[in-house]
C-alpha cells in the first residue's frame, strides 16, 4: 500500500560533527552544573588541605621528616580518591539526569560521545596531577622554611610520570565501572569496595593461600601499581600491572562501551 | 519525509509495537493519537534510535536517523521535556544544544523568544520550571537547528489554551513553510484541529490512518446525529417520529438522528421556531473511543 513517494532530505550540505565540538561541549558539562562545579573545586581544595595539614605535622612534630614526594603522596587521600568519582560522574550524571536522551539523539554514533567524555576525564586528570605537583612544590618549599629539616626534592621523570599514570589509571576504572553500572551511587560504592575493600581480601587471601600468593599479583591491579608510586617497576612488575590492568579496566571498560552503545536510552 | 516500515519493537514476550508502517508527508502536520500506553512514545524513540526495533525500520526524508550528520540540523526531536539537567538554567540547556550543533548564540535567543519565555524564565534553573514551560524550552531545543522535520511527543502536555493555541500556529506555519510535522496526543481535540493527516494507534497497532473526512467516511456507520432546541419541542419531536426518524430528549432540547438539514427541513414543514441547531460533532471521537475500545482502560459505555 505503501504506493506513496516520500521526498528525500538532502544531507549532502551538512558536515557531521567536529570530534573537538564534542569534546569542548562534554567539558563544559563537566563544570556547568553545582554538582560538578563543587566537584571539581573539592578535588582541588582537598588535595591542599591534605598537604597543608601534612606541613604542619611535619613542622610540629621533630621525628618527621617530609619530602617533595611525601607530599605528592599524600594526594592518595585527595585526588586520588576524588578523580575516579569525577570519572564515574561524567558518564552516570547523563542516566540520573537523563540527559542522555538529548546528547545520542544530536549525535546518534554514541562511541564519539563517549570517548570524548573519556577525553575529558583524561584532561581533567592530566590538570589534577598538575594542580598537586605545583601544590606539592609550594608545599615543600614552605617546609624548607618553616622546619628545621634538610629540604629534599626528590622529583624525577620518573616519579612524575608514575604519578601520572597513577591518576589517570584511577579517573579511567571510575569510568570503566561507571560504563558498567550507568548509575552514580552504584558505581561510587563498587570503586570504594575495589579500592578500599577488595585489596584488604587480597592480602588475606595471598596470606592463607599459597597459590593465591603466586597468582595475587596477577590479579590485584591495585598491588600491581604499588611499584608505580616508589617509581621502582621492573619488567614483571609491568607484566603484572598489564594483566591485572586487563581484568580490571579494559575488561570493564569494553563491557560497558557494548552496553551503552546497546542500551535503551530512557 | 518519515516512513516507518513494519515496525515492531518487544519487550519480553509484551509486543509495544506491532508491525506499524505510515508515512509523514511534508506541509503536512501528522497527529499520531492513541490512548496511554498505545506506543507511540516507543514509535518515535526508535525514529531517533534511541530505542532499537526488534522488527522493520524507519527512515527520516531516506536516512537512517544514525545516518544524518549533525542531525539536530534536519530533525527536530522533543521526546520528553523532563529529560534535561535539572541544574541548568533553560539558557544553559539552550547553549549545549546551541553548541553541540554549531550554531551561533544569537539562536539561543530567536529560539528564547519564539516560544515566548522571558529572559528572566531562561535564566532560571529548569527544577523550577512549570511543565509548561518545560514543553516551551523543548520545542525551542527541537527548533533550534532550524530543522526540516519535527518529532514531538505530547508536546501539548502542560501546556495552557493559550499555550496550545499558541502552539497550533507555530506548527501550523511551520507546515505551511514545507516542514514535516509528526506529533503524538492522547487527546482527540489537541490532535484534530492543528493536524491534517492522523494516525490512531492502539495497543501497539495502527488501526485508522487518514485525514479528518477519510476517517469519518470509513466510519460510515456511523449515523448523523444533531442537536436541536425549539420553542415546541413536543410539536418538532413528534414531526420527525411521523417521518419515522428516531427522536430523543437531551437536555433543553432534542437528539436526533439524522443531518441538521433534515430536521431543519422538519421544522419549517412544521413551522416550528428553533432556537438551536447543530451536529453532534463527536464522530471523530466516537470513532477514536470506538476504535481503541479494546485498548482503554475504562470500557466506554
Ligand atoms: N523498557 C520497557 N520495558 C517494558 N515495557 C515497556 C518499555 N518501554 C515501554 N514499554 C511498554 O510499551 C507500551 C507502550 O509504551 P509507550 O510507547 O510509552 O506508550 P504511549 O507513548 O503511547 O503512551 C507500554 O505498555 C509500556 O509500558
Ligand atoms: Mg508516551
Amino acid at each position: 500500500m505503501s504506493t506513496v513517494t516520500v521526498p528525500t532530505m538532502d544531507i549532502s550540505g551538512t558536515a557531521p560533527t567536529p570530534f573537538l565540538r564534542l569534546v569542548r561541549v562534554e567539558a563544559r558539562k563537566a563544570y556547568d552544573t553545582r554538582a560538578g562545579f563543587w566537584l571539581l573545586v573539592s578535588t582541588a581544595l582537598l588535595c591542599a588541605i591534605v598537604m597543608v595539614i601534612q606541613m604542619a605535622i611535619g613542622v610540629s612534630q621533630d621525628d618527621v621528616f617530609l619530602s617533595y614526594n611525601s607530599f605528592l603522596t599524600s594526594t592518595n587521600f585527595s585526588i586520588a580518591i576524588l578523580l575516579p568519582v569525577i570519572g564515574i560522574m561524567l558518564l552516570t550524571s547523563e542516566w540520573s539526569q537523563r540527559t542522555a536522551m538529548v546528547s545520542f539523539s544530536l549525535e546518534p554514533r554514541r562511541p564519539r560521545v563517549i570517548v570524548a567524555k573519556l577525553v575529558v576525564g583524561l584532561v581533567l586528570a592530566v590538570i589534577a596531577v598538575v594542580i598537586a605537583l605545583l601544590l606539592a612544590t609550594i608545599c615543600n618549599a614552605l617546609y624548607s622554611v618553616l622546619s628545621d629539616d634538610p629540604t629534599v626534592w626528590n622529583a624525577s621523570v620518573a616519579h612524575t610520570a608514575g604519578f601520572l599514570l597513577l591518576q589517570v589509571v584511577g579517573m579511567l576504572t571510575g569510568f570503566a565501572f561507571a560504563a558498567l553500572l550507568l548509575n552514580t551511587p552504584a558505581a561510587i560504592v563498587i570503586y570504594m569496595v575495589y579500592s578500599f575493600v577488595l585489596p584488604g581480601l587480597f592480602e588475606l587471601g595471598a596470606q592463607l593461600m599459597d597459590w593465591f600468593d603466586k597468582i595475587r599479583p596477577w590479579i590485584d591491579f591495585n598491588y600491581a601499581q604499588g611499584p608505580l608510586v616508589d617509581a621502582t617497576m621492573t619488567g614483571k612488575d609491568w607484566a603484572y600491572f598489564a594483566t591485572s590492568g586487563f581484568i580490571w579496566l579494559v575488561v570493564p571498560l569494553v563491557i560497558g562501551f557494548s552496553r551503552v552503545l546497546r542500551a535503551e536510552v530512557k | 519525509m518519515i516512513e516507518v516500515v513494519g515496525l515492531t519493537r518487544k519487550y519480553g514476550s509484551f509486543t509495544a509495537v506491532d508491525d506499524v508502517s505510515f508515512v509523514c508527508q511534508p506541509g503536512r502536520v501528522t497527529g499520531f493519537l492513541g490512548p496511554n500506553g498505545a506506543g507511540k512514545t516507543t514509535t518515535m524513540r526508535v525514529m531517533v534510535g534511541l530505542t532499537p526495533a526488534t522488527a522493520g525500520r524507519v527512515t527520516i526524508g531516506g536516512h537512517v536517523y544514525q545516518d544524518i550528520p549533525n542531525p539536530g540540523r534536519h530533525v527536530g526531536v522533543l521526546l520528553d521535556a523532563s529529560a534535561q539537567h535539572a541544574g541548568r538554567t533553560g539558557r544553559e540547556i539552550l547553549e549545549i544544544g546551541a553548541r553541540t550543533m554549531g550554531l551561533p548564540d544569537s539562536r539561543i535567543d530567536e529560539m528564547i523568544e519564539l516560544v515566548s519565555l522571558t529572559p528572566q524564565e531562561a535564566k532560571r534553573r529548569l527544577r523550577n520550571y512549570s511543565l509548561g514551560m518545560k514543553q516551551r524550552l523543548g520545542i525551542a531545543h527541537a527548533l533550534l537547528g532550524d530543522p526540516s522535520v519535527l518529532i514531538l511527543d505530547e508536546p501539548a502536555n502542560g501546556l495552557d489554551p493559550a499555550g496550545i493555541r499558541w502552539m497550533r500556529g507555530l506548527l501550523r506555519g511551520y507546515a505551511e513553510r514545507g516542514g514535516t510535522v509528526l506529533l503524538s496526543s492522547h487527546l482527540l481535540h489537541e490532535v484534530e484541529q492543528i493536524a491534517d493527516e492522523m494516525i490512531l494507534i492502539g495497543n501497539g497497532r495502527i488501526v485508522a490512518q487518514g485525514d479528518k473526512k477519510t476517517l469519518l467516511a470509513g466510519a460510515a456507520k456511523g449515523i448523523a446525529t444533531t442537536f436541536v432546541t425549539a420553542l415546541d419541542n413536543p410539536a418538532l419531536a413528534a414531526a420527525l417520529s411521523a417521518k419515522g426518524i428516531t427522536v430523543a430528549s437531551a437536555g433543553d432540547g432534542l437528539r436526533v438522528e439524522a443531518e441538521a438539514v433534515e430536521v431543519g427541513r422538519t421544522a419549517l414543514e412544521a413551522t416550528v421556531v428553533l432556537t438551536d441547531l447543530r451536529s453532534a460533532d463527536g464522530g471523530l471521537e466516537d470513532l477514536f473511543l470506538e476504535l481503541t475500545a479494546d485498548t482503554q482502560r475504562e470500557t466506554v459505555v
